[in-house]
């Protein structure tokens, strides 16, 4: 009997969803650990007879993304944390001109070299800007291989909707898992967006231009003003989320990602020992869904953030539960330790008790 | 009966310049722009504006263009001319963006054997950024960054970007050609015109460099620029093809 699924790992999976999602051109510099992005594409690119290039930096990926992006394509690049500060010049560069591209970030641990270990410790960088200048970038974070399957053509979406680069944020634990996926996934519907501003010469047209250089302030301020309504939009439009909360819950991990996997295994077995523990997972991480999760501190009063970083979405977190009186704690780990679900069950006890 | 010998190009607005008066870049400006209405190139063109005092070449230009973070155009350039291959994508870059921030996106696109076409304006200097010392400024030559002149074992030896461009397989037309007369002015017309060709047929990556005047950062006359090139800049940069 043919099965209706497929076994594909995390970083193959960004790779095929970015194809279904019509994605046109990839550049792309080896970097542990989303290699097997880099390797897929180079191969499946040529056979959709789209275009690979792999690029001699990541300087020159995003670069390349900008040119192709500004040519009116679906266009991508990914990396590793180190790669991707790298490339902050060219995501600060793409916000500037109003370019869609989507960017991967297969996050390991750092500062520095640090090491090829799962980390999130690219949060605030994602969250934040990360480059020069006034913009943001949508976040997305999925925490499946089949998630990957709906987070990328959403990614692609956002990115053409609002003109604006927009970071997926996965991890090493992610990008290297297998996991069998269902096939219907990839029934994946591509909306197209008009183009109208991508320089394709201008025959039968007045002359266009992308640029990013402002030099009367009023005009760089009008631009960034305009970006900032742009940034309420999405903020209004496009948070998202998952929560399994309860009104018995005593405690609700927040967690994304593959620190979300983990909060949810640690679910399981304390469900086993009659204890109702509830999770918010952000898939969002910018725009953050501060409300939806400042609603539920009026029912519930202890919180856990779970992070593969030092605390950086905590921050978030407070911010979502500021005017309530909930307790926040967090188990952290960093450079590269994940943490396991007896530690998280020893926290949560330890918060319980 | 009057017959029309010379006019602005199509390709080229009527705006006033920001140049400086006797800078070469709004020469070259011009011959790109009369190149492009010569080949009828214009609807198909899109145009890569570097940083550095050429940032603004697009306002004189009238066909597509974008700009490019610093150094980068070439990998800019490189996709969108693998993206749309049926148009004709030139980058116009100084000393600074092409020999210093941008050497590595220089070397590998040439190397790729990318089919586009690069003007590299050589005038020795950053000019944009106050006259600092480039890659390219020749020894002794005084700048704000080499105020007693450069000295090779202070602050190494001028860069010779077409020379080192000259082994890569990929690189197909390389030219340096110079200013400082109007025979000069023509040969540098058509080594673009030869370079602008070889896109248009296909045959991969060409550069032309053009030695250039920058005026106020070498602090001389316009004219006396254009001599110190004829007689001093071409020995360390000769004139002629290379490759
Ligand atoms: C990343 C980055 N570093 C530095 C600068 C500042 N900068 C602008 S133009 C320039 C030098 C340009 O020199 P060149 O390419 O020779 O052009 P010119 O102005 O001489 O025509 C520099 C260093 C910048 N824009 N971006
Ligand atoms: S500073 Fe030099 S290169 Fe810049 S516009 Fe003036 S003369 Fe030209």
């Amino acid at each position: 009997m043919a099965s209706n699924r497929v076994l594909i790992s995390g970083n193959e999976a960004f790779g095929e969803a970015a194809i279904l999602s019509g994605c046109e051109f990839y550049a792309g510099y080896p970097i542990t650990p989303q290699n097997e992005l880099i390797q897929y594409m180079s191969r499946r690119m040529l056979e959709e007879n789209r275009v690979f290039v792999q690029a001699e930096s990541e300087l020159a990926s995003i670069n390349m993304v900008f040119g192709a992006s500004l040519s009116g394509v679906r266009s991508m690049t990914s990396s590793s944390s180190p790669g991707i500060s790298l490339m902050q010049e060219g995501i600060s560069y793409l916000a500037g001109c109003e370019l869609p591209a989507v960017i991967i970030n297969v996050m390991r641990g750092g500062p520095g070299l640090g090491n090829i270990a799962p980390s999130q410790a690219d949060y605030f960088q994602s969250t934040r800007g990360g480059g020069h200048g006034d913009y943001r970038t949508p976040v997305l974070a999925p925490s499946s291989v089949a998630e990957i399957f709906k987070i990328i053509p959403r990614a692609f979406d956002i990115a053409d909707r609002y003109r604006t680069p927009v970071i997926v944020l996965g991890d090493g634990m992610l990008g290297q898992m297998m996991e069998p996926v269902d096939k219907s996934l990839f029934d994946i519907e591509v909306k197209e967006y008009p183009k109208p501003w991508a320089l394709r010469g201008c025959k039968g047209r007045e002359p266009q231009l992308i640029k990013s250089l402002y030099l009367a302030p009023e005009a760089l301020e009008e631009l960034n003003l305009r970006l900032q309504g742009r940034y309420r939009e999405i903020e209004r439009e496009d948070v998202s989320f998952e929560s399994s909360i309860s009104l018995e819950d005593e405690l609700v991990i927040v967690a994304y990602g593959s620190a979300a996997r983990i909060a949810a295994g640690v679910i399981r077995k304390l469900k086993r020992e009659n204890l109702d523990i509830g999770l918010f997972r952000p898939i969002t991480l910018w725009p953050y869904p501060y409300k939806e999760l400042g609603e539920i501190s009026k029912k519930i009063k202890r919180f856990l953030v779970l992070e593969m970083s030092l605390p950086q979405m905590f921050e978030d977190v407070k911010l979502s539960l500021y005017s309530s009186n909930a307790e926040i704690d967090t188990l952290s780990r960093t450079g590269g330790v994940i943490p396991t679900e007896e530690e998280v069950i020893a926290k949560i006890k330890s918060i319980l008790k | 009966m009057r017959k029309v010998i010379y006019s602005r190009p199509e390709s080229l607005r009527e705006v006033r310049t920001h140049y400086c008066a006797g800078c070469g870049h709004g020469i070259v400006h011009r011959l790109v722009a009369e190149l492009i209405d010569e080949l009828e190139l214009r609807e198909k063109t899109i145009a890569i504006a570097p940083v550095g005092c050429a940032v603004l070449a697009y306002n004189y230009w009238n066909f597509d263009t974008t700009e490019a973070a610093h150094g980068r155009p070439l990998a800019v350039a490189t996709a969108i001319k693998r993206v749309q291959p049926d148009k004709f994508v030139f980058t116009y870059q100084g000393d600074g963006d092409l020999a210093a921030i941008g050497t590595n996106e220089t070397i590998h696109a040439a190397c790729r054997g990318e089919n586009l076409t690069v003007v590299f304006v050589n005038n020795g200097v950053y000019g944009m950024t106050g006259g600092q010392m480039a890659p390219t400024t020749v020894l002794s030559q005084k700048t704000t960054t080499t105020a007693l002149g450069r000295e090779s074992k202070l602050h190494g030896h001028p860069l010779p970007l077409l020379e080192m461009l000259k082994v890569l397989e990929g690189v197909c037309y390389l030219e340096r050609r110079a200013l400082f007369s109007p025979q000069e002015i023509r040969k540098a017309k058509d080594a673009l015109r030869e370079a602008f060709k070889n896109q248009i047929e296909e045959r991969g990556f060409s550069m032309v460099e053009i030695l250039s005047p920058c005026p106020t950062y070498t602090k001389m006359t316009p004219i006396d620029n254009l001599k110190w090139i004829e007689k001093e800049i071409v020995k360390t940069y000769p004139l002629g093809r290379v490759k």
